[in-house]
């Protein structure tokens, strides 16, 4: 804008030589203000030079600057010496962070509050004025622009050539494609490789052998190792069962009470169900058919399990029928049985889709 | 040999020289130097926003300098006791390194959080000062948009900040994510299982996040910021309407010395908050979490406070699946809308509101001044209503640990957030608009009528009347009130205001500079009364 600027006129003001004699250093900034469109209308000291005022907010702010380097010393000193290494109980390196902090902060904010008095107790008052200048740019700049671009256009002769236009785009064209497809091609990934979405690791093995429900530890379990009421997070006893690999197999194993199971068995008859539970035992998918979360607040009075990321509440003796939140599909149920050794086996994988919904689900 | 005279005085003015005689930098830094700044406390909110990201910016190289972005299962055997002998990702145990063997991680790691707390809530906060004042209008509606960008993006950024250390909360967030991108139609689980390279978890989604973290999204974070800032400083900043100011000036500060200073000094104010922050107040304690398991979670799992209105509408959302019947059979599940087309509406409401307004009020002038909420209802309460669906949202995100605390049914909370999305925004519009309206009549009260003094007087018939001091000088009106134009500005509604009050003593413990007259009682400041202050009688004003 500097040409420009200086070559208007000036309201109010006239230009001044900064090489007259006797040109204060002030009358120089107020130019240099004007240079710019600015008006410096008010321009007041707060505090007068040698004043007791002067000398106690100088005080004021040398003191915040000594403050910032006392509490950065204590944070070197902290840093240093504080015992910093975690130790189980309350130990002093509790203190470690904190006193970290507190030094840190109070260092920060001394040099800021030492600043922002100086800048706004010290320094004058001031009130400028500065045109926007917007629309100074006039039609006939806005117009040489404008043709100097279609002049341009003109001159490449993309109109008169066309072919010159039409070949750079189709020539172009695969150019970006080019550029996109290491990326695509190296991220896509078949949703559908080995009808992972459709099978969990109860899914029998290549020999046919039913999959044993195991816990945590990898143990299988017995029908007498759960309480009426119970219920106990099973894996598939495979390779990496136990492991986010096979983070859709986690399986809520409950064990129901007389009437709860009588429930639950006449429900199961009616979805075709009939022989998935065994004895009183039931086994429903742990992941939430809503987002994926475990659903793994059990509620044993009312049969109710909740999922905690959203609410979600299944009715167990009702096939895990979603009764309230946002989950619309029953959490899908594993069919059990106990093996010859007597330990709880998966009859056959799940024969519904297990956790969150997707388009090409059936 | 003789010795050069080195003149130790003369060298900043010749390398002045010197660096103009190479740049040219003299006039556009004189122009720089001397920018004008219009000057408020609500232009400082975003100001909280940019020092917060230069902080997120340091801590977070620091903490690349330790993090590791592998889910290569190791097993735990730093110093964190409870945890020793686990197995879990080598995210997770550098996270934990990062918190107990690092020494001074665990603050770095704190004040990262927090600044990414404060960046969001920041933009947030902003973002309101810009709406409800006019701001956007235009010349500014690209900064707007811009604006409304850095909040999803700022969101990206936190999203998979939080989820790099792969503990058990952030693990079933990433649960939640890649539900969410199931849920897509058609895309869905093509799109899933791209990202996560293959079904959820894989092996590979903290190292993707990783980069996205530290490279990808800040460098967008950057640019778009660089842009928000060249484009306050191209097109300067509004200001409040006042004496002196135009549409077409500038009225404030000079950048240098004063205006710079403050500003620098209030970077270190925020600075030094965060540092607080982040060595006192706990944020994330991963530790407590443990390794993430697909099967293991905890009631009250909350996200971070900005991500907390998508988890409540996705609470709230009924459990409606749309099936279409075609071949196999095709499902939009439930969770599709919350999360993927609410953002959308969201996004698309925001970055248009500019436009849909300039439309409806057939409004296409540059605006450089600030409107008071109060004096367009219309928006204000837009805004109100806004900010309470948001609201509504937000505590919806947390409505467990409300039914929880205050005993309430879990059922229920979910209910009056169903019912509170749809009921409390119109209501809200329709209080805030009468609000604005009250005000803006107060307003008028006021310049018609003057400042309310408190003091009765009685009538010689009998009856009380208050004395109205009135703001202007009577003007040939035989009551006294003088016809006052309303500026768009704030109308003094208190005698104080209007110099009632004695003059400010200035002095922390005792007064700096005592004034001439001696104290009128002891334990009373000396005030000297003004001359002109005389009894105020109905209301006419002096000469």
């Amino acid at each position: 804008m500097s040409t420009q600027t200086e070559h208007q006129a000036h309201q109010g003001r006239e230009p001044l030589d900064v090489n007259a004699p006797g040109v204060t250093q002030f009358d120089i900034v107020r130019e240099g203000a004007r240079r710019d469109d600015i008006e410096i209308v008010h321009y007041e000291p707060q505090v007068i030079p040698g004043t007791k005022a002067e000398r106690r907010l100088t005080r004021v702010v040398a003191s915040f600057f000594l403050l910032t380097g006392v509490a950065a010393t204590a944070f070197l000193v902290v840093y240093i010496w504080w015992p910093w290494k975690y130790a189980p109980g309350r130990g002093g390196d509790k203190l470690f962070t904190p006193l970290l902090g507190l030094t840190m902060g109070v260092a920060l904010l001394a040099v800021g509050f030492g600043i922002l008095t100086w800048g706004k107790k010290l320094l004058p008052k001031e009130v400028s004025v500065q045109d926007r200048h917007e629309g100074v740019y006039s039609e006939d700049d806005r117009k040489i622009t404008g043709q100097t671009m279609l002049y341009m256009a003109d001159e490449l002769g993309v109109k008169r050539r066309p072919l010159l236009g039409m070949s750079l785009l189709a020539g172009l064209a695969p150019v970006g494609a080019v550029a996109a497809a290491p990326l695509v091609g190296g991220l896509i990934s078949q949703p559908h490789k080995n009808n992972q979405m459709f099978t969990t690791g109860f899914a029998p093995a290549t020999d046919g052998k039913p999959i044993r429900l195991v816990r945590e530890d990898g143990r299988p379990i017995r029908p007498a190792d759960l309480s009426t009421g119970g219920q106990l997070t099973v894996f598939p006893g495979i390779e990496h069962g136990v492991s986010n690999k096979h983070a859709d197999s986690p399986t809520l194993l409950i064990h129901l009470r007389d009437s709860d199971a009588e429930d639950s068995r006449v429900a199961n008859a009616r979805v075709g169900h009939g022989d998935y539970m065994w004895g009183n035992y039931v086994a429903f998918s742990k992941v939430c058919t809503h987002a994926g979360c475990p659903a793994s607040l059990y509620e044993q009075q009312t049969n109710r399990l909740l999922c905690p990321c959203h609410q979600s509440q299944f009715h167990i003796t009702d096939n895990a029928k979603p009764i309230f939140g946002p989950a619309s599909r029953r959490l899908p149920q594993l069919p059990i049985t106990v093996d010859e050794e007597g330990f709880f086996v998966a009859k056959s994988d799940y024969t519904e889709t297990v956790g969150p919904d997707f388009w090409e689900r059936p | 040999m003789k010795r050069r005279k080195f003149d130790m005085a003369a060298v900043p003015g010749k390398a002045a020289v010197g660096a103009d005689e190479r740049f040219q930098v003299a006039t556009p830094l004189r122009g720089l130097l001397n920018k004008v700044f219009p000057d408020h406390w609500s232009f400082l909110l975003g100001e909280i926003a940019l020092f917060s990201f230069v902080v997120l910016l340091l801590t977070g190289v620091y903490l690349t300098f330790f993090f590791e972005p592998a889910m290569t299962e190791v097993v735990y055997n730093g110093s964190y006791a409870p945890l020793r002998g686990t197995p879990m990702s080598a995210a997770y145990a550098s996270s934990l390194d990062l918190s107990f063997d690092v020494r001074g991680g665990l603050i770095m790691r704190q004040m990262h959080h927090w600044a990414a707390l404060l960046f969001m809530g920041s933009i947030v906060v902003h973002m309101m000062r810009v709406f409800f004042t006019g701001a956007f209008r235009k010349p500014r509606e690209t900064n707007w948009i811009i604006g409304s960008l850095l909040f999803w993006v700022g969101f990206l950024a936190g999203f998979t900040g939080y989820s790099l250390p792969d503990d058990g909360l952030s693990g079933t967030g990433l649960r939640i994510a890649s539900a969410i991108i199931l849920s897509i139609p058609v895309i869905g689980s093509w799109v899933s299982s791209s990202i996560f390279g293959g079904e959820f978890p894989g092996e590979i989604i903290i190292s993707r996040f990783f980069i996205a973290h530290v490279l990808l999204i800040p460098g967008l974070l950057v640019a778009l910021i660089s842009a928000h800032l060249g484009l306050v400083f191209k097109q300067k900043h509004t200001q409040w309407p006042g004496p002196g100011r135009t549409n077409g000036n500038v009225v404030g500060e000079r950048m240098f010395p004063r205006y710079a200073l403050k500003q620098g000094g209030y970077f270190m104010v925020v600075f030094g908050v965060i540092a607080l922050m982040g060595g006192l107040f706990q944020i994330n304690p991963i530790w407590l979490f443990g390794p993430y398991e697909a099967w293991v979670v905890s009631a009250a799992s909350q996200p971070d406070w900005y991500v907390m209105f998508l988890d409540g509408s996705t609470r709230l959302m009924p459990a409606w699946e749309i099936n279409i019947p075609i071949g196999d059979g095709y499902v939009i599940p439930p969770l599709f809308w919350p999360t993927v087309v609410l953002p959308g509406i969201l996004v698309g409401l925001s970055t248009m509101y500019p436009f849909v307004e300039a439309r409806r009020l057939k409004d296409h002038k540059s605006h450089n001044l600030l409107q008071r909420p109060r004096d367009v209802p219309a928006r204000t309460a837009a805004g109100a209503m806004a900010v309470s669906f948001y609201v509504v949202l937000t505590l919806s995100g947390a409505n467990d640990v409300i039914a929880d605390k205050f005993q309430i049914s879990l059922n229920a909370m979910t209910w009056a957030g169903r019912i509170g999305l749809l009921l409390v925004p119109p209501l809200a519009y329709y209080v805030v608009y009468r609000i604005c309206l009250g005000l803006q009549q107060h307003d008028r009260e006021v310049l018609a009528h003057g400042v309310e003094t408190g003091i009765i007087k009685r009538l010689p018939d009998g009856r009380f009347v208050e004395v109205h001091q009135p703001l202007s000088a009577a003007d040939g009106h035989a009551d006294g009130h003088g016809e006052l134009e309303y500026v768009g500005w704030v109308v003094p509604k208190k005698m104080n205001r209007l110099g009632a009050l004695g003059p400010a003593i200035r002095g922390f413990f005792y007064p700096i500079e005592r004034p001439a007259e001696a104290p009128v009682s002891p334990g009373h400041p000396p005030v000297e009364p003004r001359p002109e202050r005389e009894e105020i009688t109905s209301g006419e004003s002096r000469h």
